[in-house]
């Protein structure tokens, strides 16, 4: 590994109050001018149009803040933030925290997507309509599946549509009373056990097996009458590819379940694999991560779910339809699984998302798959050549868009874990990494995932500082143990401290109910 | 500043048997063919490792121990002026030596109990304390059946430094203390009884676990899982309960005082068998159908032969492997890093039965598949 020097660093402290016990009586952002006076002769008091239940009885309490305050609040506390544009994003594993190039957005904030009001008739939004007919013709290419729904609002959304759909499809067939199990694996994203489970099915997880895969022996011990389907993830979060998939679809098909193919690590297997080869009667992609609307908390979310054959006819409502002429919104279907949520999803997620399409083509979706999957390669090698890093499970095998490590020698060795490493990285300017999705299998573990848009340097940057907090952990423990020491925030408080909802409020309103009852040192007042 | 009290036992004994293969070193005999074979004590070893980790708070850490090899020597090798309380009488020390020494820190109020040494050890921690003080083990000991131990020394070492520093938000936990007899080990035969539960802290950090494993979690999916069991609870059918805390919220669900050591039986969610033995079960199964509920005991993932050897080969064949329900928290199953379920129940044709996959329930409606070998 090449011998980096690691950036100086320091984040802005603030020392920001909490806004509600900001400003002063009387300090105002805006003065609204009252209402004229012929309108309100017409139209009378603006109260008078809301009923008595509904009124508030007191004045809300919300601080009292001018423009400038507020905006000076609220632009230190954005600088207190590591975002994913200031910094390298590879540490968000599981996430493909990709760079979202701004003429997407541009396009997205145009008045046509901007100012389209939700109710407007079908005549007026054709452009619209458009695209999103378009975009479900390419990720029909893209997955073999025969229709898509931009529906979902995410990737779990996803996922809970299609266990909507299996349920729709067992209960048409009058199979839903004996099809009650849903089988998923342990290291598919949780979102398939507990969408399954809260449609209503049993869930049953499968281990994997010595190899890491899911083991497909377990899967044929508990297949029966009683299957409703199969949601899994592939490749999984140890960016291992199930290279017996098919077989899992045809021992599920066998019993007379469906099969749901959890896409959203499909940034390694863009253009190369499609979902119908192996089989799957349905699967998901997430636009906000594999198609570049940007993830996390810059805008929407989109969870696009497709499903082939008979099972179009149970997709959600509105579907968006096009009889060659005209585009339409058809809400009367009468298998659909019926609305999930209202108007058509977040559009604009979509449009970005075309656009970034478009502008790849085919043979760029391709490289980028490929790009991914080459530099996940190149930070494994850097990884794995620092001492106290491991990479548990399937040994030889190559993985594709991430891999899941595990800092347990580490531990073992020094102590000092992944939790740490974790506090320490931040000091470099870098944003802490993603441990694990639940459950925690690879002891101490993290997941890097180094899409397509970082480059070689961006690699080996982020490697330096893996390397550098684990040297740390060896030689100069305290350093780690008393990290951040460059950061906004000195210490974070684990996942223990805060998980007793007696001690914690959520609210500032339950902060205040809570803190009458609390005496001065904390305790609890009996 | 006032100094936080942490008590330390080492049994220097204590995994002296494992590097020259004898299988522990309890009683006299072995301990003495362990040192002509040239055996080097372990745990004295692992006890420094663990308490270098304490060494960045020596200053506000008082360290109460016993004399010499006991806990004196490591804290002064580790640079700590321990405060020494007791005596040992005889040149090599006892299980009585270990016993006393955690009663007397018990009563010297000291913040948390460490101890290095293996099952033995916890044992004699356990008849001590019982669940009424604070105790975690350092791993020592040749065999480990008991849960009550950290990953590593120096993960021991580590959460303990926390323990003392937060006490109050890190959260403790029952864990099981289980030993076997070690002639009849010796013998190949495996004989393992579960002693008890001690109280040891836990983070999910320092023992493998899930990553939303909180002891509040853990609560809630064995209230998960008692949901589960009961209903679906058939009237005509009688339920043989096994040993454990799992097992036992299912007692506490319907409203029953369980024996958490012992087996009960049910019928009609009434209780009409309290702590039985195997002759017991054979008579109750006899005449209806029975189903066994059991979870894992201990920290190696037995599911029979470990704790609850009243459910013998006898009575796993009258009631017969389709009614039987395993019951474990994820977090339990996951402390096994992945590695089979086990059964030894003393006849191999039923342990060849029991053999292949099974669905655990780990909260309501929800299982995980896991592999039983032998």
């Amino acid at each position: 590994m090449k011998d980096l020097k690691l950036r100086r660093y320091h984040a802005p402290v603030w020392s920001e109050p909490v806004i509600m016990t900001m400003g002063q009586k009387g300090e105002r952002g805006i003065r609204v001018p009252g209402v004229d006076e012929e309108i309100a002769n017409r139209v009378g008091q603006a109260r008078s149009l809301i009923p008595d239940g509904m009124r508030r009885k007191e004045q809300p309490r919300l601080p009292e803040l001018s423009q400038p305050h507020v905006l000076r609040h609220y632009l230190r506390l954005s600088q207190q933030t590591l975002g994913m544009e200031t910094g390298i994003d590879i540490s968000e594993g599981t996430c493909t925290m990709k760079y979202s190039p701004k003429v997407n957005e541009q396009i997205a904030r145009s008045p046509q997507v901007l100012e389209v009001h939700p109710l407007q008739d079908e005549e007026t939004i054709q452009g619209i309509l458009e695209i999103v007919y378009r975009f479900d013709q390419l990720l029909q290419e893209i997955s073999g599946m025969d229709g898509f729904s931009f529906q979902p609002g995410g990737g779990s959304h996803a996922t809970y549509t299609n266990a909507c759909v299996f349920r729709k499809y067992h209960d048409l067939r009058g199979e839903l009373e004996q099809r009650r199990e849903i089988i998923t694996t342990v290291f598919s994203h949780p979102c398939n056990a507990a969408t399954a489970a809260t449609a209503g099915f049993d869930v049953i997880t499968l281990m994997p097996d010595e190899n890491g895969y899911p083991d497909l022996e377990a899967l044929k011990a508990v297949v029966s009458e009683r299957t409703a389907g199969l949601m899994m993830t592939n490749p999984e979060d140890t960016g291992i590819y199930n290279p017996r998939i098919d077989e899992f679809v045809r021992t599920v098909h066998d019993a007379g379940g469906l099969c749901f193919y959890d896409q959203a690590n499909a940034n390694g297997i863009l253009g190369i694999a499609r979902a119908r080869e192996a089989g799957f009667d349905a699967c998901h992609f997430n636009l906000h991560k594999t198609f570049s609307s940007p993830h996390g908390c810059e805008g929407p979310a989109c969870g696009a779910y497709g499903v082939r054959g008979e099972l179009t006819a149970l997709l959600p409502v509105p579907v968006v339809t096009f009889d060659g002429e005209k585009y339409h919104l058809d809400d009367h279907r009468s298998r659909s699984i019926g609305k999930i949520r209202s108007f058509l999803g977040n559009l604009q997620c979509v449009v970005k998302a075309y656009a970034w399409t478009m502008s790849m083509g085919a043979e760029g979706l391709v490289q980028v798959a490929e790009t991914s999957v080459l530099n996940n390669n190149y930070l494994e090698k850097m990884l794995l050549e620092i001492k106290g890093v491991t990479k548990p499970y399937a040994e030889g095998k190559t993985r594709l868009d991430q891999v899941r490590y595990s800092l347990e020698k580490l531990k073992n060795e020094t102590g000092i874990g992944t939790v740490e490493v974790q506090r320490r990285m931040v000091d470099f300017g870098i944003q802490s990494y993603w441990m694990s999705h639940h459950p925690w299998i690879v002891p101490e573990p993290f997941t890097p995932e180094p899409c397509e848009t970082y480059s070689k340097e961006d690699c080996e940057y982020w490697a330096a500082v893996i390397r550098q907090a684990c040297e740390e952990a060896y030689a100069n423990p305290d350093t780690i143990v008393n990290a951040p020491h460059h950061q906004t925030v000195a210490r974070m408080r684990s996942i223990e401290d805060v998980d007793d909802p007696e001690k914690w409020a959520m609210t500032w309103r339950a902060f205040q109910r809570k803190s009458k009852h609390h005496k001065s040192d904390g305790s609890r007042q009996r | 500043m006032k100094r936080k009290k942490l008590g330390l036992i080492v049994t220097p004994i204590a995994g002296i048997g494992g590097r020259v293969g004898l299988k522990g070193s309890d009683g006299p005999e072995i301990l003495k063919r362990a040192l002509e074979l040239g055996a080097v004590p372990e745990s004295p070893r692992r006890a420094v490792e663990a308490l270098r980790r304490l060494e960045p708070a020596r200053e506000s850490i008082e360290v109460v121990t016993y004399p010499d090899e006991m806990g004196e020597s490591e804290a002064r090798e580790c640079g700590f002026a321990p405060t020494v309380i007791g005596r040992v009488r005889a040149r090599e020390t006892t299980a009585e030596d270990t016993e006393s020494a955690a009663r007397e820190m018990m009563r010297f109020g000291v913040a948390l109990i460490v101890f290095a040494g293996g099952d033995g050890t916890a044992r004699n921690i356990y008849n001590a304390v019982g669940d009424r003080w604070p105790a975690l083990g350092i791993p020592a000991g040749v065999k480990i059946h008991s849960a009550v131990y950290a990953t590593s020394p120096a993960n021991a070492g580590e959460l303990a430094l926390k323990y003392l520093r937060q006490a109050g938000s890190i959260p403790l936990r029952d864990a099981e203390v289980m030993d076997i007899d070690e002639r009849a080990f010796r013998e190949n035969r495996v004989s393992a009884e579960l002693y008890g539960y001690l109280k040891v802290p836990y983070e999910r950090n320092r023992v493998q676990s899930a990553k939303a494993g909180s002891a509040t979690g853990d609560a809630v999916a064995m209230d998960e899982i008692a949901c589960d069991v009961i209903n679906k609870m058939e009237d005509d059918t009688l339920y043989v309960i096994g040993p454990g805390t799992t097992t036992q919220a299912i007692m506490e669900k319907l409203e029953f005082q369980g024996t958490l050591l012992g087996v009960d039986v049910i019928q009609g969610k009434r209780s009409i068998g309290s702590d039985v033995n195997e002759s017991q079960l054979l008579k109750f199964a006899e005449d209806r159908r029975a189903r066994i509920i059991v979870t894992i005991i201990g920290g190696q993932g037995y599911i029979f032969g470990r704790g609850n050897q009243q459910i013998s080969a006898r009575v796993i064949k009258k009631v017969g492997k389709e009614n039987i329900m395993v019951v474990a928290t994820e977090n339990k199953l996951l402390t096994l890093f992945g590695k089979d379920l086990l059964v030894d129940t003393g006849d191999p044709e039923i342990d060849d039965m029991l053999s292949g996959y099974v669905r655990v329930t780990t909260g309501l409606h929800r299982s995980i598949v896991c592999k039983v070998t032998r």
